[in-house]
């Protein structure tokens, strides 16, 4: 096969899926039977571009086949009519109107904002938007999570069906449930670009099939709610994080501190969008938890060395996050950049005050942070009982190496 | 439009030591939702204490096991319930929001059709 249509098919994979997918399900009200139009489409267009040409665009034709697809079996076999209650969405067109509404912008969000809803567990709803909104294979979601197929399969089934039989509808909320609504949508993209970021285990420190997925899905959601501050915000969190990529790791493939990165590696494009972002993001007041996120991500960014970063302002955003999103994590951050702002003494006692967060009683980041500041005040002994309870919280192979390094570090200077 | 189950279960223990006065408020909190939804209520009862419910089970071999007490013992119990009927999920959570459950929570169950 022409390995351009090979990648022309791909590429409209990856960019169009959740257009062709919305699209149809406008037509058929019904999750599965669309998902099996589309993946045919998909299937129709690697024989018949060779031979057609690559179409100008190819989410239109993906789309055409799709539908009329899902016509001619709905003409053929009544009995997909009824295999399950119809989605309810007061905009699904009869599949039989031979004039079908065209495909609009909102059609992407009704399946954005039915995969995230808040009736769903968390855990379905980052599932169904890997599998419905960027098209992955179930077996693919399930190696992104670490779990059996058959696991993802049932979450994934389970999810469907109560779509269908609690009548979650098919439809963008109304504004006065909109920004709620938008936040549950903003947090299963945020938890696939922090998951993806620093992976939960494996060898690997970042995943970056979930980082693209992630960037990939803040960058539709920006298109289709163009004046949203907290998508904005999201998406300028995720290119002011991302930027640092490629000076992430060293090239033995060890972690390298954002103290220690060679910021001339930093990804300045990405940087100086992410930054417009924020600014466009901060317009709100009050700010959002991502405007904030992102804000606190632009102090780094923008800061030349790690000497030169601006501890005060950061100390003064994590404050206001504390207020907006109260949570231990963030407590957590505050009490680094006290430590970095007014010294390891400060930074310590901020710390300890958080020993008791349960929350916290099993979050690696803790213990390694209380160790860094015992260790930059000499107190190797406890500096290394820090590590070692950091150690045994970690399921990533780079982050425990980096700590393994650093506890024999201790252990030296005890000599 | 489909029916909905909302299921009320409270505290009941805190219900008990609550002041007089946080029944007056349940109960014209049930008056006004009866008066803002009568028009999709299609059933509706509050229930006595769970200390008086009976559990019937068909026993192992033949006959029926009759115990005292609640289904499953939880420290929140079900002490009422509305039949509401609704276009969708997000109508039904738009209505049980507005049921007073100051000692616990509403739980939403789609009725199954039959047939």
């Amino acid at each position: 096969m022409d390995a351009s249509v090979e990648a022309a098919v791909a590429d409209a994979h990856r960019r169009e899926w959740a257009y062709v997918l919305a699209a149809t399900v406008r037509v058929t009200g019904d999750i599965d039977f669309a998902e099996e139009c589309v993946q045919e489409a998909y299937a129709r267009a690697l024989t018949s571009w060779p031979v057609q040409g690559i179409p100008s665009k190819p989410g239109a034709w993906l789309t055409t086949v799709a539908r009329r697809r899902a016509v001619d079996l709905l003409r053929r076999n009544a009995t997909y009519e009824r295999a399950l209650p119809k989605l309810v969405g007061s905009e699904l067109s009869d599949p039989f109107d031979p004039d079908p509404l065209e495909p609009i912008a909102d059609d992407r969000l009704r399946l954005i904002f039915t995969c995230c809803h808040p009736a769903l567990a968390p855990e379905s709803q980052v599932a169904l938007t890997l599998r419905l909104v960027c098209g992955l294979t179930t077996s693919e979601v399930a190696r992104m999570f670490l779990v059996q197929e058959a696991t993802m399969a049932a979450r994934i089934t389970r999810a469907k069906k109560k779509i269908a039989s609690a009548r979650i509808p098919y439809r963008v909320p109304a504004p006065a449930e909109l920004s709620e609504r938008i936040d549950v949508v903003l947090t299963v993209v945020h938890l696939l670009f922090t998951t993806g970021h620093t992976a939960p285990a494996g060898s690997d420190l970042m995943r970056t099939d979930l980082v693209e997925r992630a960037l990939h899905l803040a960058r539709m959601l920006r298109a289709l709610l163009p004046s949203d501050p907290d998508v904005a915000g999201l998406l300028g969190l995720f290119l002011l994080t991302d930027a640092r990529r490629s000076s992430r790791l060293a090239g033995d493939g060890s972690l390298t501190l954002l103290s220690e990165q060679d910021r001339s590696r930093w990804d300045a494009d990405e940087i100086a969008e992410g930054i417009a972002l924020v600014r466009e993001a901060l317009r709100r007041r009050p700010p959002g938890r991502f405007a904030l996120m992102a804000a606190i991500a632009a102090v780094h960014a923008e800061a030349p060395t790690w000497s030169a970063t601006d501890w005060a302002e950061l100390v003064g955003l994590y404050e206001v996050l504390t207020i907006i999103w109260p949570s231990p994590v963030v407590s957590l951050n505050h009490a680094v950049a006290v430590g970095f702002a007014a010294g390891p003494a400060a930074g310590l006692f901020a710390l300890d005050a958080l020993a008791d967060e349960p929350q916290l009683a099993n979050y690696a980041y803790l213990a390694s942070s209380r160790a860094d500041f015992l260790r930059q005040l000499g107190k190797s002994d406890e500096a290394s009982a820090a590590y070692r309870t950091a150690l045994s919280l970690t399921d990533n192979e780079v982050e425990a190496d980096f700590l393994t390094a650093r506890l024999a570090e201790m252990e030296h200077d005890d000599e | 439009m489909a029916e909905y189950l909302v299921l009320i279960y409270e505290d009941e223990s805190a219900m008990g030591d609550a002041d007089p006065s946080a029944f007056a408020t349940m109960m014209d909190g049930h008056r006004a939702f009866g008066d803002k939804h009568g028009a999709a209520i299609r059933g509706g009862n509050a229930l006595q204490p769970s200390s008086t419910s009976t559990t019937i089970r068909a026993a192992d071999g033949e006959g029926f096991t009759i115990t005292d007490g609640a289904f499953a013992e939880t420290k929140e119990a079900l002490g009422g319930y509305y039949l509401l009927e609704a276009a969708d999920l997000d109508e039904a959570i738009a209505m049980a929001k507005e049921i007073p459950a100051a000692f616990g929570g509403v739980e939403v169950r789609p009725v199954r059709p039959l047939g």
